[in-house]
């Protein structure tokens, strides 16, 4: 499924963050993609999913989130963090400023795969421990 | 440190000294009588002038930072690179705070005021003060718009906003009482204006009048260092005069206090146009003159216009957003709660235009039909009239009647029809010169130490390399202009830091603010309305307003008994 | 001991009125914060969650080592660089980031701040436009209209909406909330929306439509279209209707507009929208700044280098081209050759092709927690934290300054930001340096 996707803030990733930004509650908060609900029947799947994010520029799985700001068809929020930003696009068209918001992205389910830590995500992405 | 400056001609207007050759003496920092063992610097065939005091500059805080960061193409010319002894500096018509430091210093200058700190924003006008080098400091404090002040005024109670002034200036650690477009700046917080001294302020029930009445009577109660100064309402308005002389009569509201005048009227170039159109603007400069020279109780600063770039910035809200809407430039505003509403856009001032060359030749006629010095005082209102390292063009113009026909050829014939400036032929000698550029300031200032070459004055001295015996500066303009832009020697609190035209030492001077004691009942009185307001009013809470005087280089209080009771 | 007028250091709101009460260095209560807010202030007392000990990559590894040992490494890595990025800077104080600007002035390096992936286009669109604003007090006393556009400070700015702007009670708005009406613009229904007056759904990417569309109203042009952006042609003229006849209206912008399509533009189409509007009223603007500090580093690089953000000083003096001095540039160039990345996270912030060269080039890395930074740097450097356990300042969304407070004692041996970029200069000048110190802004 072909969606745009938005990343931003949220309440729960900002208090994550200030705890710090290693451990479970880090990825709780950010290793997730908030769907409109009809979009997830779309999909084939439920909330607590795991669901694939494929960009131009990579992929990551992470947890299927039903959007308490929905009706918002065809369109997908990730809050910013690692997993996010692991799919964000290339360039900043002169701006300085990437293309954070409006990636066309595609979804696909992904049930029982496993969601990376942000370690680990790190450690797979740009080889370093 | 002891030195010895021999030989030069000295020029110090307080002590009398009119081009007389003497040795100037140093030591600790101060001028002396004598000194042995001194390091001596030949001064010969050299003019010797006490530090340049600014008086009005607009050198630090959130305008002019809002100026260099809406204007990214004013950094991109004017650029330093790093050196052993100066940072990275850039910027034109707002240079960055070292650039500041630096080209005053090299002008000779060793002390600055800036020109309006929102006491709200005090805070950031003493952090770029804190990093700009070279200069003793102080600031001048917002307060024509400032609700405590209307409202204390409206009721009468001028004790009460003179506990409340004296309490400002420590709290926002100013230096005097600064007054713009008084009543303007709160109407602009509904996009409005007043345009007479009698136009009531919106919600408030108070005029200008009383506002600049009351003001006046609260400096002298305070008996405040400086007097009130004071940017009158419809600042650049075709045929403002009249609001500017009917200002002026406010200045004998009170005694003064000190020796001094009660009103310092600012930029007084951009507040005497005739006319009744853009097409018919004309300059009253004479009329103004004529008024000054009339008055015990008022003295003036130019605001010079010099032709080129600049960004306009003042506390005059409306003022920015009118001049904004007349070129179609960007522009900004910040309107700050309580207190004040400034703005800024970029202007050119251009040869080609009649009334840009009618603004010129106000400001030179200014200056030249006030017959006493140390009442008109050289300012470019940096950097509304233009940047103020313009100084030594000025310099020139006042020297050189040659100098001013030869310009006027190249300006709008506006400048010759609709001005006096083409049938003026006084020139200024050096004496002159140094009374408006450091005595007079040091006067109205009230600094005590500053502006003269006296043993106990601070060892802040400019030598030019200008030989008055040989150089003729009606004729030799170019050459004053050039000199007047480079020291042979800046030297601030007996340190030399320019040498050559090059600066050898960067130092942080002192910052000056007035603190000034009240009566302790009227002081509780004061901090329990203050209590009561900061809660439902302010977003800051009342705690976290004064500005700390870790903030400041060398604080240096000026204590002030002044008896409000 | 109870502490009050605590500053928060968290978000721009920059409240403050916090009080906290501290027992043996550790806070045990903190009144009047947000969620956010508490949670940094409690933060502080976990240690396990701290950095508390300087780290260098040994045979791959991070390692514990002594702090000199950690300054000697990061000075080492700076020093030897051709062009350097220094990077974050947003979440420490003025102090701090004066100091990394003398730094990165001796280095030749570039310097940026988060301002280049939050409101960057806003300072772009700013140069071309200006930027008519006010205090938040201004709003508070005076706003009868109160916009928010592509900005949810329900959740980024959770005490906006009852500090400044909807719900308190001001001079001319005695009644609070029933005196002012506050309408929504974005592309979901956000918690913010949900409690506006009025919510109007943007379609995504063409706010600069909208935009254009209620420019066009207010300036008395005769709108034809039956919608714009997906907004309806009945819903543009009442919102500029309401827009020309309030008394004092302001428009909060954020994100949703600076990192969408058109970015500055965007930004620079509502500048013109509300000089527009000052023609039939007063009306006034404000980004939604995060970061509690990121505006004062744009004021302070403004003062000093003449520019807000993204500064290369490899010419030996400030240069300035956003596009090509901006951090995700020079990363995604592959042109720095270190960095050094302060008080920010830009591992998990930034796209992965300027994390793939970060990863690349040697890195060392400044901060309180454990993030994705710290874990692939060369040198970590534990600091404390502005506001709770060292003293600085910091400028609000609105450009208004603020002391920041210490009410507690750092973790033993931790430096402040300040200290730590202090000590690497003197390293970076070295003994050989002929540059005379300036004074040391001692506070």
């Amino acid at each position: 499924m072909e969606v745009t996707l938005i990343t931003g803030r949220t309440v729960a990733q900002g208090e994550e963050m200030e705890k710090g930004k290693i451990g479970e509650g880090f990825k709780r908060a950010c290793a997730v993609v908030e769907l409109d609900p009809e979009d997830m029947s779309k999909l084939g799947v439920h909330e607590g999913d795991e669901v694939r994010v494929e960009t131009g520029v990579g992929e990551v799985v992470v947890v299927a989130k039903k959007s308490r700001d929905a009706p918002h068809p065809g369109v997908a929020f990730m809050p910013m963090g690692p997993w996010a930003n692991a799919v964000v696009g290339e360039g900043t068209a002169s701006t300085g400023m990437p293309p954070f918001k409006g990636i066309k992205a595609k979804l696909s389910p992904a049930k029982g795969e496993r969601v990376l830590s942000a370690e680990e995500l790190v450690a797979r992405v740009y080889g370093r421990e | 440190m002891k030195l010895i400056l021999k030989n030069g001609f000295v020029y110090d207007p307080i002590n009398g000294i009119n081009g007389e050759r003497m040795d100037i003496c140093i030591q600790d920092g101060k001028i002396v009588e004598d000194v042995e063992n001194g390091r001596i610097i030949d001064c010969s065939g050299k003019l010797i002038m006490p530090g340049g005091v600014e008086i009005h500059s607009h050198i630090a805080g959130g305008k002019v930072n809002t100026g260099r960061i809406m204007r990214p193409e004013d950094h991109i010319k004017n650029v330093f690179p790093k050196t052993g002894v100066t940072r990275a500096a850039n910027g034109y018509s707002t240079p960055s705070t070292f650039l500041t430091g630096y080209l005053y210093s090299k002008l000779g200058y060793t002390c600055a005021f800036t020109a309006a700190m929102p006491p709200l924003m005090a805070r950031h006008t003493h952090e770029e003060l804190h990093d700009i080098p070279m200069l003793d400091k102080g600031a001048l404090t917002l307060m024509g718009n400032n609700w405590f002040v209307m409202r204390y005024l409206k009721r009468g109670d001028v004790e009460l906003a003179a506990a409340f002034a004296a309490w400002l200036l420590r709290a926002a650690k100013g230096y005097a009482i600064k007054v713009v477009n008084p009543g303007g700046g709160e109407a602009w917080g509904w996009g409005r204006d007043v345009r007479s001294l009698d136009d009531p302020v919106p919600h408030f029930d108070i005029t200008p009048r009383e506002i600049i009445s009351g003001l006046v009577k609260v400096n002298e109660m305070l008996s405040l260092p400086h007097s009130i100064h004071l940017h009158a309402n419809n600042l650049g308005r075709v045929g403002n005069y009249v609001t500017t002389l009917e200002t002026m009569e406010l200045a004998d509201g009170a005694k003064p206090a000190r020796e001094r005048q009660t009103v310092q009227l600012t930029h007084v170039q951009f507040h005497s146009y005739g006319g009744d159109s853009w097409r018919t603007f004309a300059s009253e400069a004479e009329s103004i003159a004529k008024a000054v020279n009339s008055k015990d109780n008022v003295i003036v600063d130019i605001g010079q216009v010099v032709f080129g770039d600049t960004t306009t910035m003042t506390a005059d809200g409306p003022m920015e957003y009118y001049l904004s809407s007349l070129t179609g430039l960007k522009w900004s505003n910040r309107n700050i709660e309580l207190e004040t509403s400034p703005g800024v856009t970029p202007f050119i001032y251009s040869k080609h235009s009649p009334v840009s060359s009618v603004q010129w030749a106000v400001g030179l006629e200014l200056a030249l039909h006030i017959k006493d010095p140390f009442n008109v005082l050289l300012t470019t209102d940096h950097p509304n009239g233009a940047p103020f390292f313009k100084y030594p063009t000025i310099i020139a113009w006042l020297m050189s009647a040659k100098y001013r026909e030869e310009t006027m050829k190249e300006v709008h014939r506006a400048a010759q029809r609709n001005t006096t400036l083409a049938t003026i032929d006084r020139e200024y000698d050096f004496y002159e010169i140094a009374t408006v550029t450091r005595a007079g300031q040091a006067k109205s200032l009230g600094l005590e130490e500053k502006g003269h070459l006296g043993p106990g004055a601070d060892a802040d001295v400019a030598v030019y390399d200008i030989n008055p015996e040989e150089v003729d500066p009606g004729r030799d303009y170019r050459l004053i202009e050039e000199k007047f832009a480079r020291t042979s020697y800046t030297i601030k609190s007996g340190e030399v830091l320019v040498k050559d035209g090059e600066i050898v030492r960067v130092v942080n001077g002192r910052t000056l603010y007035v603190d000034a004691q009240v009566d302790e009942s009227l002081e509780r009185e004061l901090m329990r309305d203050l209590d009561y307001y900061f809660k439902r009013f302010y977003s800051v809470n009342l705690a976290n307003y004064p500005v700390q005087e870790v903030y400041l280089t060398n604080p240096t209080p000026i204590k002030v008994e002044t008896g409000v009771r | 001991m109870r502490y009050t007028d605590v500053i928060c250091s968290f978000c721009g709101t920059l409240c403050d009125d916090i009080e906290v009460v501290v027992e043996d260095n550790r806070i045990v209560d903190v009144k009047h914060a947000c969620r956010i807010g508490t949670a940094k202030f409690l933060s502080s007392n976990e240690l396990e969650h701290r950095l508390l000990k300087p780290m260098v990559r040994k045979n791959g590894k991070l390692v514990e080592t002594s702090l000199d040992e950690a300054l000697d490494r990061a000075a080492g890595i700076l020093k030897s660089a051709i062009k350097p990025l220094l990077y974050g800077w947003s979440s420490t104080s003025c102090e701090a980031q004066s100091a990394g600007i003398e730094l990165a002035e001796e280095l030749g390096g570039v310097i940026d701040a988060t301002v280049t992936v939050c409101h960057g286009p806003s300072v772009l669109a700013v140069h071309d436009a200006g930027y008519p604003g006010c205090t938040l007090g201004e709003v508070k006393n005076r706003a009868d209209l109160v916009i928010y556009w592509g900005s949810n400070p329900m959740h980024g700015h959770p005490r906006h909406l009852s500090r400044y702007s909807i719900f308190p009670r001001g001079y001319f708005r005695e009644r609070g909330q029933s005196d002012r009406e506050l309408v929504v613009v974005d592309v979901r229904k956000t918690d913010t929306a949900k409690i506006a007056n009025r919510f109007i759904k943007v379609n995504y990417g063409e706010d600069y439509e909208l935009i254009s569309a209620l420019r066009k109203v207010v300036n008395g042009g005769e709108l034809r279209e039956e919608s714009v952006a997906g907004v309806p042609r009945k819903e543009i003229i009442e919102l500029a209707e309401k827009m020309m006849n309030c008394q004092f209206g302001v428009l909060f912008f954020g994100m949703g507009l600076t990192q969408s399509y058109g970015r500055h533009r965007n930004i620079d189409n509502a500048i013109c929208l509300v000089r527009d509007l000052n023609v039939h009223t007063k009306f006034v603007m404000q980004p939604m700044r995060g970061h509690y500090n990121v505006v004062g580093f744009s004021e302070v690089l403004g003062w000093q280098a003449g520019f807000p953000y993204a500064v290369d000083f490899g010419r030996g003096f400030a240069w300035y081209n956003p596009g090509e001095t901006t951090a995700n540039d020079v990363l995604q160039r592959g042109e720095c050759d270190a960095a050094l990345v302060i008080a920010s996270d830009p591992v998990s912030h930034f796209p992965r092709k300027s994390v793939e060269h970060l990863a690349k080039i040697p890195l060392v890395a400044i901060d309180i927690h454990p993030t994705p930074t710290t874990q692939i740097a060369d040198v970590v450097i534990p600091s404390a934290i502005a506001g709770i356990e060292v003293e600085g300042t910091a400028y609000r969304m609105d450009s208004v300054p603020l002391r920041l407070r210490k009410i507690k004692e750092p973790p033993e041996g931790v430096l402040s930001d300040e200290e730590i970029m202090r000590r690497l200069l003197a390293r970076v000048r070295g003994a050989e340096s002929g540059v005379q110190e300036l004074e040391v802004r001692a506070r």
